[in-house]
C-alpha cells in the first residue's frame, strides 16, 4: 500500500511539476473538436453522434497518456529501480492505473465544457455522462495500464501502444457511447435502458482490473 | 499402430471432413434460402473453431507463464497462428454468405460478424508486438499477457457487441440446437471435421517447428565455422549444456 501511494504521488507531482500529459491531451481533445466540426459540418450535436464524437475523442487523448505513462521509468531506469525495491508488480499496476485514471478525469473536466460551448449541448445531459465517463475511464485504465507496460519494453513503442489498445477498447466505446447517447440527446437527458451499458462497463472494468492484477509481476521480471 | 499419431490423425480428419461435407450435399436438405444455405456449414464451424482456438491459446499462455516451459509458448503461438487463418477464411466465406444473401459484402447490423471483426482486429497485433521485442525469454512472456488479455477480451466482446444490437434482424439460426435434425447432425460432423483439421494443422506446425530447432542444433554442433544457422524464432530450443529456464 506504501508502494501504491509513492509511486501514485510521485507521477502526479512529475505531472504537476512538468505539465506535459494533461495540456497536451487538453489541447489534443479542443483540436479534435474543431476537426469534427468540419469533418461532419455539423455545429450543433446531439444523441449518438455528440456521444460517438466526445468518446473517440476521450479515447484517443487517452492514447497520449498511456503512451507517455512510464516514459520516466523507461528512460531513466525506474523499471530497474523498482525490480530491485522488495515491492510487488500489483503496486505499481494500481498505482500507474490510478494516475491514468486522474488524468482521465481531468481532461474530461476541461473537455466536457469546451464540448458543450462548441456544440451546444446542454450542460446536465454532460454533468450525467461525466458518471458515464468515470467509468469508461476505469476500464481504459485498467488496460491502458496494462498495455503500456507491454508497449514500454518493446522496440516500436508508441505503435503497439495504439495498435494494441484501440481494438481492446472497443467494448468500452460501445458501452459508454450506448449510455451517453440518450443522456445527449436534444430534447434533454433521458436515462433510457442506460443501465444496460452501465452493466457491460462495469464487468468490462473488473475483468481487465483482475487479469491486470494477475499478470503483471510477469512483465517486471527480467 | 497408434491412432493417435500425427499421420493416421490427418488421415482420419481428412475422412470426416469429406464426410462431413458429402451430408451437406447430399444428406442435409435444403434450406428455404436455397443453395447458398450450404456455405453455413463451412462458415460458423470455422469461426467457432477459430474462437475456441483462441481460448485454448490463453490457456496454453496461462501454462507458460505459470511453468516457464517454452514448450506451452510455443503451443499458444501457433494456435493464435493458425485461428488467425482461419479468422480470414471466417471473414472472407462471411462476406460471401451476406453478398448471397442480403447483397452486400459486409454488413453492420450483424453482431456476429462485427464481433468476429473486432477480436480477429486485436489478434493480428499479435504479430507486431511479438516481434517487437528482441529478448526471447520476455518476448514469449509478454506474447503470453496478450494471449491472455485477449482470451478473456473474447468472450466479453461478443457481450457487448450483442448489447448494441438490438434484434430486430430476424436471425436465421439462434443456435445449432434450433436446426432441423438433419442439418444439425450434419453441422456436428463439420465442425468436428473442422476441429480435427485446426488440431492436426497444429500439430504439423509444431512438429515442424521442432525439427527445425533439432536440425540448427545439429548443425551447429557438426561445423561450428559454418556461420550462424537459421533458427526458427519462437520454437523451443535449450541450448545444450546450459539449464532450462
Amino acid at each position: 500500500m506504501n508502494a501504491f501511494r509513492a509511486i501514485l504521488a510521485k507521477d502526479l507531482r512529475v505531472e504537476l511539476r512538468t505539465f506535459e500529459a494533461l495540456p497536451a491531451m487538453a489541447l489534443f481533445a479542443l483540436t479534435s473538436f474543431v476537426l469534427f466540426r468540419f469533418g461532419l459540418d455539423q455545429e450543433t450535436l446531439e444523441g449518438n453522434l455528440a456521444a460517438g464524437v466526445l468518446l473517440a475523442t476521450v479515447l484517443f487523448a487517452s492514447l497520449l497518456a498511456v503512451n507517455r505513462i512510464f516514459l520516466a521509468e523507461a528512460e531513466q531506469g525506474g523499471f530497474d529501480a523498482i525490480r530491485l525495491a522488495p515491492i510487488d508488480g500489483t503496486a505499481l499496476y494500481l498505482a500507474k492505473a490510478s494516475a491514468l485514471v486522474i488524468f482521465l478525469f481531468c481532461l474530461e473536466l476541461i473537455a466536457l465544457p469546451a464540448f458543450s460551448i462548441l456544440f451546444r449541448v446542454g450542460l446536465e445531459g454532460l454533468a450525467a455522462t461525466l458518471l458515464v465517463l468515470l467509468l469508461a475511464d476505469l476500464g481504459i485504465a485498467a488496460v491502458g495500464a496494462l498495455v503500456a507496460a507491454i508497449a514500454t519494453n518493446s522496440r516500436a513503442r508508441d505503435l503497439i501502444a495504439p495498435l494494441l489498445l484501440l481494438p481492446l477498447l472497443v467494448p468500452v466505446m460501445i458501452g459508454a457511447a450506448g449510455a451517453a447517447a440518450p443522456l445527449l440527446a436534444e430534447s434533454g437527458p433521458a436515462f433510457g435502458d442506460a443501465w444496460r451499458w452501465l452493466a457491460v462497463l462495469a464487468v468490462y472494468d473488473v475483468i481487465f482490473i483482475v487479469i491486470g492484477y494477475a499478470v503483471y509481476d510477469f512483465l517486471l521480471e527480467d | 499402430m497408434n491412432p493417435f499419431s500425427l499421420r493416421n490423425f490427418s488421415i482420419l480428419a481428412a475422412l470426416v471432413l469429406i464426410a462431413g461435407y458429402a451430408m451437406v450435399f447430399f444428406y442435409a436438405p435444403q434450406d428455404v434460402e436455397g443453395f447458398i444455405q450450404k456455405i453455413f456449414y463451412l462458415h460458423v464451424p470455422l469461426a467457432i473453431v477459430a474462437l475456441i482456438g483462441f481460448v485454448v491459446a490463453a490457456i496454453h499462455s496461462i501454462r507458460h507463464l505459470r511453468t516457464g516451459d517454452p514448450k506451452h509458448d510455443a503451443r499458444s503461438y501457433v494456435s493464435i497462428h493458425l485461428s488467425i487463418i482461419f479468422g480470414v477464411a471466417v471473414l472472407i466465406t462471411g462476406g460471401i454468405w451476406a453478398k448471397a444473401q442480403w447483397g452486400v459484402w459486409w454488413v453492420w447490423d450483424e453482431p456476429t460478424l462485427v464481433s468476429f471483426l473486432i477480436v480477429f482486429l486485436l489478434y493480428c497485433t499479435y504479430y507486431p508486438l511479438r516481434y517487437a521485442i528482441e529478448d526471447r525469454e520476455r518476448q514469449a512472456r509478454y506474447a503470453s499477457v496478450f494471449a491472455i488479455t485477449a482470451g478473456a477480451f473474447v468472450p466479453l466482446n461478443f457481450m457487448a457487441v450483442r448489447l448494441a444490437d438490438p434484434f430486430i434482424h430476424p436471425r436465421t439460426f439462434s443456435s445449432a440446437g434450433g436446426l432441423p435434425g438433419e442439418m444439425a447432425i450434419t453441422f456436428l460432423v463439420c465442425i468436428i471435421g473442422v476441429a480435427m483439421l485446426w488440431v492436426a494443422l497444429i500439430r504439423y506446425e509444431l512438429a515442424s517447428k521442432m525439427t527445425q530447432g533439432r536440425i540448427a542444433r545439429l548443425r551447429r554442433a557438426l561445423d561450428e565455422d559454418a556461420g550462424p544457422a537459421p533458427r526458427s524464432r519462437i520454437a523451443p530450443q535449450p541450448e545444450p549444456g546450459s539449464t532450462g529456464a
